[in-house]
């Protein structure tokens, strides 16, 4: 990080070495996405690179959440929402009426804007989601707990006092719980919307650490509104504006040279 | 913190185990689901038994007679007015006591005693009062008004109503008036309105739905009441309207009527229960409607 | 500067509206106080009223199992213990149910469909008691005698231990009818509790728990409920308080008898149904009547901890 003090944007770009996409995990083919009859997503096409970040970037209401919800179909517990297309993941549409939901959040997992603990203790919270869908001994749990939790960067913290209330978790550790419980369930692809604008930038400073820590072994999409997060964490960056994909390209690509006005005007700030 | 913990360690996901789990726990979930719909279904039944068998024993022994006639002894085919005129007298006078003591208990809650120990207190015993049998009830208004003045009477139904009417009506009042904005307060107390009159011409007529439903639903409540009735203005075969006397009701009547050895009787008894309950449960749906546009 | 906007703040307005504030500001406040005299004056009363009776009988009333009017003895036993009995057994049946149809209103019902069944289920709960009695008498104790009771006695008479519970002629009236009745009349009481209080849960939490692949029931189960316990349990005994004093539907069919039986088809008597019941043939004066102002002083101890207790779980909102 050197001398580029006035763009904090292009300072954190040039902090990361920028690499060619790998091959998708996830495509998003013409998806559709309605509340009731209002068209909140337009015939989107986007693809998630495999073990890679996608930052989605857009002003408020732009649909980038609405189509985090889509990839684990999260729409489906409220009635009057519905997506059309095609979003195919191992071969298999997960708009398919026929997919397992349950199955699908196991492989799909989600982390919330604000920290969501379970009301139970530290260990529970990240066993409950393995025992949904393993039968694991007593220490291969507390082997997983473990791993999730260090992985998570919380381990140490919470180490000794595993079997008290989660609720008692600082906001920021809340978050790493979240995120230590998702990873726990081992998924393929981990969701995260918003999931520092909650808290307090050293807390996000962590997460950001995290999220690059990660992506080794994880397919990862975040939605943010902090540019500065999307150009530290993001390989790939997807702008959405009005429930449309503007533009998607690597982050590189996207920061120094976009190829769009409008996403020129977003990240230079002059709407959203 | 070994370094072998920071990777993915041991075998993937066995996707037998995973599939088996899977089966069992929606196998689960279902059977939940099938006895959830089967509770509800029940609950839904229930309701219809009830007003099915209203309207099948209700409907027949429904006549003009029944509104024009008064009661009278078996065999003479009397009807109810002095029973309906009475349950309209005692809930309608009953309101116009408890609604009043009610709208100013909710205001002291809302408006002066949001936090203090005592409109704690009160906020308290207003919510174990909303609950509290109504024999008790009952039973209080006859030591205080039925023992001591040698008999019962039509004021003493009446008082005994009020006080179920009171609590109902401090519920709905005090939430709202609390769901009126400061804002809204504010503004007028800042063109110079003394308090009193912010909340009579501001707060009141904001939350006069809200407070109309309360007092609805609370007439819906007494007008079925029976048990604190039986120890207050216990029933009159006879037609009066004194307050002194004692004074017929509908529920009273249907209870004397339901239980008698007499065909003719059980008749206007089910007649009787007929027009109680869909009375009440057209101004209960009254209130939801009026209340709806809030909600 | 018009004169318009001077008047109201001459002195002589300001002291009225210094008045009127304080004078309604008085009034609310002495409403206020009344409720508690309300409730001071409902206890004292009666306990003066009973106080003949515990003066005769002593702390023995309250477990005595005699009601002999032609000797002049009397008990609470019989009345406390069907009050217990029918209050719980009651709770027994009504809470699985309250919970189901709660939670098939807040998860699993289509959105259209929640709100005409929610409003059928509180019109359950406007249905007058007295209702309630009448329907259970004509239409529910015949089935009882008919053929629940023969069937139960058929089919559970002969275990060990609990068999006697269902032994006994089948006349349908009872215990056992009076507490169903009395579990139809609080299931919509806590199943409309309960809705609301499962519908405070933030959506994002139900969400999480769909994150990791939890199954509808799952997240009732493992979120929903811990969650909303306190509010639920106060919701359960918000409905034990409605049931212990519940007085018509009682009365219509628990067959009114002053002693203690051990099976659940017995007739039996709760202290609502006992006042109603005897309440017309007591002198006034008499120590019956005392004694029945004695029972009603001992059930509002009762409904008074149970609603206390209640309250307290549901409603900790004061600030």
């Amino acid at each position: 990080m050197n001398e580029t003090e006035q763009n904090p944007v292009m300072a954190a770009m040039q902090a990361r070495s920028s690499e060619a996409l790998r091959a998708p995990r996830i495509s998003i083919r013409g998806v559709d996405f309605f509340y009731g009859t209002n068209k909140a997503l337009k015939s989107i096409d986007l693809d998630l690179p495999d073990r890679q970040v996608t930052g989605m970037i857009g002003p408020s209401g732009c649909g980038k959440s609405t189509l985090l919800r889509v990839l684990n179909r999260m729409y489906d517990l409220y009635p009057g929402q519905r997506a059309v297309g095609q979003v195919m993941m191992d071969g298999a549409n997960i708009l398919d009426p026929g997919m397992d939901l349950n199955q699908l959040r196991s492989r799909v997992g989600m982390v919330f804007q604000k920290p969501t603990p379970f009301p139970m203790t530290i260990y529970e919270n990240i066993a409950f989601g393995v025992k949904l869908h393993e039968r694991l001994a007593k220490a291969a749990m507390d082997e997983r707990v473990e791993w999730s939790l260090t992985r998570a960067a919380l381990w140490g913290e919470v180490k000794d006092r595993l079997n008290s209330s989660a609720m008692g978790l600082s906001g920021g550790q809340q978050q790493r719980l979240c995120i230590a419980r998702t990873i726990a369930v081992r998924p393929e692809v981990i969701l995260l919307d918003e999931p520092t604008s909650a808290l307090d930038p050293i807390s996000t400073l962590k997460i950001e650490e995290l999220i690059d820590e990660l992506k080794q072994d994880f397919t990862i999409a975040i939605v943010t509104h902090n540019m500065q997060q999307a150009a530290r964490c993001a390989d790939q960056v997807a702008f959405f504006y009005l429930g449309e994909l503007v533009e998607v390209g690597t982050a590189t690509q996207m920061f120094t040279a976009p190829r769009e006005r409008r996403t020129q005007e977003y990240i230079t700030g002059r709407f959203g | 913190m070994s370094a072998a913990a920071l990777s993915l360690t041991g075998p993937a996901r066995d996707a037998r185990v995973a599939g088996l789990l899977s089966r069992r726990r929606k196998l689960v979930d279902g059977l939940v689901k099938l006895l959830c719909i089967a509770a509800t279904a029940m609950g839904l039944a229930l309701l219809a038994s009830i007003l099915f068998t209203l309207l099948f024993r209700g409907v027949s022994a429904l006549g003009l007679h029944v509104f024009t006639d008064i009661t009278r002894p078996p065999g003479s085919n009397g009807g109810l007015l002095n029973a309906i005129v009475g349950s309209l007298v005692q809930t309608m006078v009953g309101a116009a006591i408890g609604t009043p003591i009610g709208l100013m208990v909710g205001t002291y809650l809302s408006e002066y005693a949001r936090t203090s120990a005592l409109g704690n207190a009160v906020r308290f015993v207003s919510d174990v009062l909303l609950s509290a049998p109504s024999i008790l009830i009952g039973l209080f208004v006859y030591t205080i008004l039925v023992e001591p003045f040698g008999g019962f009477s039509g004021i003493a139904g009446c008082v005994a109503l009020a006080v179920i009417v009171v609590p109902i009506v401090v519920r709905t009042t005090e939430d709202m008036l609390r769901l009126i904005p400061t804002e809204l307060r504010e503004a007028a107390v800042a063109v110079g309105a003394p308090k009193w009159r912010v909340i009579v011409l501001i707060c009141y007529r904001a939350a006069l739905d809200g407070i109309a439903t309360g007092v609805l639903l609370a007439v819906a409540r007494v007008a079925g009441e029976t048990a604190p009735l039986l120890f207050t203005s216990l029933g009159n075969l006879n037609w009066s309207l004194s307050m002194t006397q004692p004074m017929s009701s509908l529920p009273v009547t249907i209870y004397q009527y339901a239980g008698s050895a007499f065909d003719d009787w059980v008749d206007l008894a089910w007649a009787g229960a007929l027009l109680i309950t869909f009375g009440v449960l057209a101004l209960n749906i009254v209130a939801r409607v009026v209340l709806r546009p809030r909600a | 500067m018009s004169d318009v906007a001077v008047l109201p703040f001459r002195p002589a307005s300001r002291r009225a509206a210094a008045f009127g504030d304080r004078l309604f500001a008085f009034l609310a406040m002495s409403a206020g106080v009344l409720v508690l005299v309300l409730l001071g004056a409902i206890i004292v009363s009666l306990f003066i009223g009973g106080w003949p009776s515990f003066r005769a009988f002593g702390l023995p009333f309250l477990v005595n199992t005699d009601w002999d009017p032609v000797q002049n003895v009397f008990g609470a036993g019989v009345p406390v213990f069907g009050t217990l009995v029918t209050a719980v057994l009651a709770l027994l049946i009504a809470v699985p149910l309250a919970f189901g149809i709660a939670f098939y209103l807040t998860e699993i019902a289509p959105g259209w469909f929640r709100r005409p069944v929610g409003t059928a289920i509180e019109l359950l709960a406007a249905v007058p008691s007295i209702i309630y009695g009448m329907w259970g008498f004509f239409v529910i104790v015949p089935i009882m005698g008919d053929y629940v009771e023969p069937f139960l006695t058929d089919q559970l008479g002969d275990l060990p231990v609990i068999g006697g519970l269902f032994q006994g002629a089948p006349f349908g009236t009872g215990l056992l009818t009076a507490a169903l009745i009395l579990a139809v009349m609080i299931i919509p009481f806590i199943a409309a509790t309960m809705r609301d209080v499962f519908n405070t849960v933030p959506a994002v939490f139900k969400e999480s728990a769909y994150g990791v692949g939890c199954t509808t029931w799952e997240v009732m189960r493992s979120i929903v409920v811990p969650y909303t316990r306190a509010s639920v349990v106060g919701g359960i005994m918000l409905g034990l308080g409605r049931a212990l004093g519940e007085t018509m539907a009682v009365t219509f069919v628990i067959g009114n008898t002053n002693r203690i039986t051990t099976s659940l088809f017995g007739p039996g008597n709760t202290i609502a149904s006992i006042v109603a019941l005897e309440f017309p043939e007591s002198q006034a004066g008499s120590l019956k009547l005392s004694s029945l102002l004695a029972l009603g002083f001992i059930l509002f101890v009762i409904s008074f901890i149970v609603l206390a207790i209640s309250r307290l779980l549901l409603r900790p909102r004061s600030a």
